[in-house]
């Protein structure tokens, strides 16, 4: 090689070899991967949302290194398993932290999984993305911690105003015992009062009861309630839904954006007529108008997942989308993927619109996101529509 | 050589306690010490679980609810009432006993399948209590745990953890060993063999069936309480019925009635699902034709049947090399 430069000057070789070295940092540099962590249940329980997650992340980092990655580098995604066990998270986390080296970590699909994973990424200092919904995670304020979704007290929020536009104030809660519903049910409690609503009656059902009419008796022999709220999640709500119509019960009822599937409306059928409840944009990603500041966000967003999985987009693979582009966001803002510059970023995010809404972040809302972000929707017809 | 170091009581311990002393020049960072602590903890319950499913030969399906007394007794008393952990952590124990005790009679007059759905019941209710009194435990969504402090120091580094656990698991192994090698030891094994024979030969059959249940599910009650103020954070996923038949897979994994093949069984079963997370998809797979295998081709779990296939291979050589008298059994 150096042969074949004979004719060259000392100076021009010099220069060259200078060059050479300089490409070759920036290139070792580009190739070290911008490492995005997660630990998501992708099987057991709660797979019906960490799956979904899953898929929207695999999908996602493939389309943005397709664009040539971020800040030049590329991504790489290292996922794991925990089948909802808090215990399996919390060793997950330790490795996608001490193992893996990862920048940022997206996950923790339930509730019981992120909190089991906060002291880590606290005392590790990593930022943390939390896809799941209760107000614990980011209340109080932890440094380290973020989360995508809607909390279930926005959603008893969105609700009781709905009601009282309606001017419906005195109400009866019928929930399960699963922690979607106890948490849902105790953020509803709690906001009632504020919203000027009066709780008449509170109805309890086993996870897997299947008939809710003696509970739902109950409700309809109490005087004065003019509307039904279920705090619920799973099959409940669907058998809740259809018990109501076969007692003949007249008065509005209120489900919760725990069940806002298509699912729910198959598996209550006819009775699903007229139920309503809050839900993220992008179960209406098509009928939102056109001015909407959501729509190329959730529409965009439905089409990709939809053609690549043939299956129904859910809100759940939505609060990932969301995790995914935020934890990109802050990385471009901060123009690194060091964690507490990310950090720093993920915390001064502005107007970013996403699939739950349009994120306003700061040193004391680690969600950022407010009423405006639920829709409050109807079925008719068998469909979800929006209610003006 | 090798068979002597697979015998009980003096060599094997040496063993485990050498390989509990080296392990950590292999442990690369904190992750490999969390995986070694969780190894540790599930190792306690199934050396206590074996002594009553494999040596007295009653089968438990409710583990994970003692397991989960603990944990919960620990962290409720520790984390809402401030109590000291190793308070919390004693009473949460004589809880466990108690219960074990007060329930263990009556059920452990049954046998076979009634047996089995008795203590599956017992597991049952305790997850029910834990997951619907979500003022105490935080119900289905879990509660934070205390740290564990004696005086005002806090045990938080994996590192000293894996040491701790490493120490109570010798323990725990070394009375194991001495148990069954007591004239109880040999009364809960002939009780295994017939509990008919066991009585006529003045075995009482009650009392150490038991006095073992009392024992295994103080085991589990104390693995239990390490492990949620370990995790600093415990859910009922832990008290499921699930994880009641992961404890009995691990003992029966590496062998019945042999306290090595207990821990081999939880050290086994506890790593593999990290070892095979690179292979996603088929991960359960994989994992579900391992015990398969393992079962159709050691029957008796991993430990027994290396042991018996020493024997022979060390009596083929015996015999080979000259007709001399037959060594003794090794167990």
């Amino acid at each position: 090689m150096m042969s074949s430069m004979h004719g060259l000057h000392r100076l021009a070789l010099r220069l060259g070899a200078a060059a050479t070295l300089a490409i070759c940092a920036g290139l070792s540099a580009a190739q070290e991967p911008i490492r995005i962590g997660a630990f998501l249940s992708i099987t057991g329980p709660a797979s019906f949302l960490g799956d979904p997650e899953n898929k929207t992340l695999e999908l996602y980092i493939e389309k943005l290194n397709a664009a040539g990655g971020v800040l030049g580098r590329k991504l790489q995604l290292i996922a794991y398993d925990d089948a909802g066990d808090a215990e399996k998270a919390r060793t997950f986390a330790r490795r996608l932290i001490e193992q893996d080296r990862v920048d940022v970590i997206v996950g923790g699909t339930t509730t019981g999984t992120t909190m089991a994973v906060v002291p880590l990424v606290e005392s590790a200092q990593v930022p943390l993305l939390s896809l799941a919904g209760a107000v614990v995670i980011i209340e109080p304020v932890k440094k380290w911690v973020f989360k995508t979704p809607h909390t279930d007290r926005m959603a008893c929020e969105k609700i009781f105003a709905d009601m009282r536009a309606r001017k419906l104030s005195r109400v009866a809660l019928i929930s399960g015992s699963g922690g979607f519903d106890k948490s849902m049910r105790g953020e509803c409690l709690g906001v009632a009062k504020k919203a000027g609503i009066q709780v008449l009656a509170d109805e309890n059902y086993g996870d897997r009861d299947t008939d809710m009419t003696a509970q739902l008796t109950k409700i309809r022999n109490t005087p004065g309630v003019q509307a039904v709220l279920n705090p619920g999640f799973g099959q409940g709500p669907a058998i809740v839904t259809r018990n109501f119509r076969q007692l003949g019960l007249k008065m509005p009822l209120y489900q919760s954006h725990g069940v806002a599937s298509k699912e729910f409306i198959r598996l209550s059928g006819e009775a699903a007529e007229g139920v309503r409840l809050p839900a993220a944009a992008l179960l209406v990603a098509e009928s939102l108008p056109a001015s909407d500041k959501q729509r190329p966000v959730v529409v965009g967003y439905k089409r990709e997942y939809e053609s690549r999985f043939k299956s129904e987009v859910s809100t759940f693979g939505g609060h990932a989308y969301d995790g995914l582009m935020l934890a990109v966001e802050a990385m471009k803002a901060a123009g690194s993927s060091e964690r507490a510059k990310v950090r720093d970023a993920l915390e001064n995010v502005r107007g970013y619109v996403g699939t739950a809404g349009v994120v306003n972040m700061s040193a004391k809302d680690h969600m950022g996101l407010d009423l405006s972000a639920f829709r409050m929707l109807e079925v008719r017809k068998g469909d979800w529509t929006l209610v003006p | 050589m090798a068979a002597r170091f697979a015998t009980p009581r003096a060599g094997g311990m040496a063993a485990l306690a050498a390989l509990i002393a080296l392990l950590p020049l292999g442990l690369r960072n904190d992750y490999f010490y969390d995986v070694a602590i969780l190894v540790g903890l599930n190792a306690i319950v199934c050396v206590g679980l074996n002594l009553l499913v494999g040596y007295a030969g009653q089968i438990s399906l409710g583990h994970a609810g003692f397991f989960g007394i603990g944990a919960y007794g620990s962290a409720i008393l520790a984390t809402r009432y401030g109590w000291p952990p190793l308070a919390a952590m004693l009473a949460a124990t004589l809880a466990a006993a108690a219960i074990a005790f007060a329930v263990g009679r009556p059920i452990l007059r049954l046998r076979g399948h009634y047996l089995a759905m008795a203590t599956l019941a017992l597991g049952v209710i305790v997850y029910m209590v834990i997951s619907t009194e979500d003022r105490f435990t935080g119900g289905p969504d879990g509660m934070t745990v205390a740290p564990l402090a004696i005086g005002g120091w806090a045990l938080r580094d994996p590192r000293l953890w894996y040491w701790v656990v490493g120490a109570l698991l010798l323990a725990a192994v070394w009375f194991a060993l001495n148990l069954i090698d007591s004239p109880t030891g040999r009364a809960l094994r002939a009780l295994h063999g017939s509990e008919v024979a066991a009585e006529v030969v003045g075995v009482d059959a009650t009392r150490h069936k038991v006095m073992v249940f009392v024992v295994s599910a103080v085991y589990a009650s104390i693995a239990g309480s390490l492990n949620a103020h370990f995790s600093g954070f415990i859910t009922p996923a832990k008290v499921t019925f699930l994880h009641s038949i992961e404890l009995v897979t691990m003992v029966v994994f590496g062998g019945m009635a042999s306290t090595f093949g207990a821990v081999v069984g939880a050290a086994a079963l506890t790593t593999l699902p990290q070892v095979l997370t690179p292979l996603k998809d088929y991960e359960m797979m994989v994992l579900g034709a391992v015990m398969m295998g393992t079962m159709i081709f050691m029957p008796r779990g991993v430990v027994p049947s290396l042991q018996a296939l020493l024997t022979r291979r060390r009596d083929a050589a015996a015999a080979a090399a000259a007709p001399a008298p037959r060594p003794g059994d090794g167990q």
